[in-house]
């Protein structure tokens, strides 16, 4: 997949989870205060993640420092080219 | 005997004739039936019923998100049904989050549809790596409870009472012993349910599940018809905002009915069978109450749902008590069977029996049973003044209740 692509998935895969406009994702939307995700969401955002990209971050410690979409878009495109570099 | 007077202020359903107690009574007194065929339970095998009355007109979006997650469709049910008995009662967030007001729901078990969808994955791997934080929310017993009052706001107390089909009738009975003792104020009381195969099916490996009507099923089921062949589930919620009188005085709320009696029993001679004898004294405690005698009751609604056993043990507990005379009937024949929420949108029902002067029939009734002749069988609706009803519901477990609804005065 490339960059894009896997943004896209995420966009879709969390669009569809959390009945959110995908025209107003954008990387610098903030999860808790413009998304208005919380503790639950959180858990079931990994579950989102883990099962559109095929791989295991729960007990991964940089998840507890993501605030934006952005960062979310970067920690698993950073998941997916360690993964494929292994 | 309830120590301060309690009153009904909203009311709530959600039914197969949609969401609204004007539709609940417009299909009542149009004589529809609820009841549809569902494609989906020929596809289990063993299954012999086809039929169900399933809710309509819920839009679960109306909920928002943050909500609705933690929601199972018998949650969804609810909720809007309590939202529409505050907004009919008149009850905003003052009294909502008060501490005064309490909610007291139930349904028979949490969702079975979540369930069944979390066994499903789980089996399939035995992970719990892909369970939802809010499946819990779903099959908890207390589910529609504690939604109801996240949505609404409510701080008083929360009761959720389980008893199959008994656990709206006690519902309100608990709801209203807690106003009488002056622990809250009001109370949003009632039950709710979604369908699940499993309900049927509970019922027809007993063979007390209407299958002769698959391919008719607006003809079934047919309480104490000579006809009928059993129960036909259903889904949807009944509620009440119970409501201390002198409280509802107060507001200046518009007071649809008062609750004058409740009572319910445990009948230990069979989990499954329901005993005349048992349901005459659930009946007899109700009537003690309420301070009444047989006489005083104008009718009877029935739990009657056009099982073998149920219909005649019934009937035979009535006549035992109120002879031929007291009209009786049930709204099964329209309503099917809606389980934990069965007793409140029965009852919604009968309130509006009061306020509109006239009785339902029960739908389906043609040819009554001779074992069911002992008591005199609404058959067509019936225009007269009604001041006191009575209403049972007897539950799978050996769990009977009545309640009697009096015109408030």
């Amino acid at each position: 997949m490339t960059d894009q692509q896997i943004v896209e998935q995420i966009n879709r895969s969390l669009a569809e989870e959390f009945e959110f406009d995908i025209e107003e994702m954008t990387p610098e939307t903030t999860l808790f205060q413009d998304m208005g995700l919380d503790s639950l969401d959180v858990v079931d955002l990994v579950i989102v993640l883990e099962t559109a990209f095929g791989m295991k971050i729960r007990e991964e410690e940089a998840i507890r420092k993501i605030v934006t979409l952005g960062d979310i878009h970067n920690f698993v495109i950073a998941k997916k080219r360690q993964t494929e570099n292994a | 005997m309830l120590l301060k007077r309690v009153v009904i202020t909203g009311m709530g359903a959600i039914s197969p004739f949609g969401r609204g107690v004007e539709s609940l009574m417009a299909g009542l007194l149009e004589a529809r039936s609820g009841v549809v065929q569902v494609p989906a339970l020929a596809e289990i095998v063993g299954m012999r019923t086809r039929v169900a009355a399933l809710a309509t007109g819920v839009d679960p979006m109306e909920i928002p998100r943050k909500h609705r997650r933690s929601m199972s469709n018998m949650s969804v049910y609810a909720t809007l049904a309590c939202q529409d008995a505050a907004r009919m009662a008149g009850v905003g967030e003052a009294e909502l989050g008060s501490g005064r007001l309490g909610v007291s729901i139930g349904s028979t078990t949490g969702s079975p549809q979540t369930m069944q969808e979390f066994f499903r994955d789980f089996n399939s791997d035995n992970s719990l790596e892909r369970m939802k934080s809010t499946l819990f929310f779903h099959i908890m017993n207390h589910s529609c409870a504690s939604n109801v009052a996240q949505v609404l706001g409510v701080t008083g107390r929360i009761l959720a009472p389980a008893a199959a089909c008994s656990t709206s009738c006690q519902a309100v009975g608990y709801a209203a012993e807690m106003i009488a003792t002056g622990r809250q104020d009001l109370m949003l009381c009632g039950g709710a349910d979604e369908f699940h195969p499993l309900t049927s099916g509970t019922f027809d490996i007993m063979n007390a599940a209407s299958k002769a009507f698959n391919d008719s099923p607006s003809c079934t089921p047919r309480p104490f018809d000579r006809d009928r062949d059993g129960i036909v589930c259903g889904e949807g919620s009944g509620i009440l905002l119970l409501e201390a009188l002198d409280c509802a005085l107060a507001r200046g709320a518009d007071i649809l009915c008062e609750v004058t009696g409740f009572a319910t029993n445990s009948d230990p001679g069979s989990i499954a069978n329901p005993n005349a004898a048992s349901l005459a004294n659930c009946m007899r405690q109700a009537l003690d109450d309420a301070g009444l005698q047989p006489e005083d009751v104008d009718y009877l609604n029935a739990h009657a749902t056009a099982t073998e056993q149920g219909d005649i043990a019934e009937c035979e507990a009535i006549g035992q008590i109120f002879g031929p005379e007291t009209p009786v009937s049930s709204l099964k024949g329209h309503l099917g069977h809606a389980m934990a929420a069965s007793g409140t949108l029965e009852l919604a029902a009968c309130v509006e029996m009061i306020r509109r002067e006239l009785l339902i029939p029960t739908l389906n009734l043609e040819h009554v049973d001779p074992r069911c002749s002992g008591v005199s069988h609404v058959q067509g609706i019936v225009k007269r003044p009604v001041e006191t009803i009575l209403k049972n519901n007897f539950a799978l477990g050996g769990v009977n209740s009545s309640i009697i609804l009096r015109r408030y005065k």
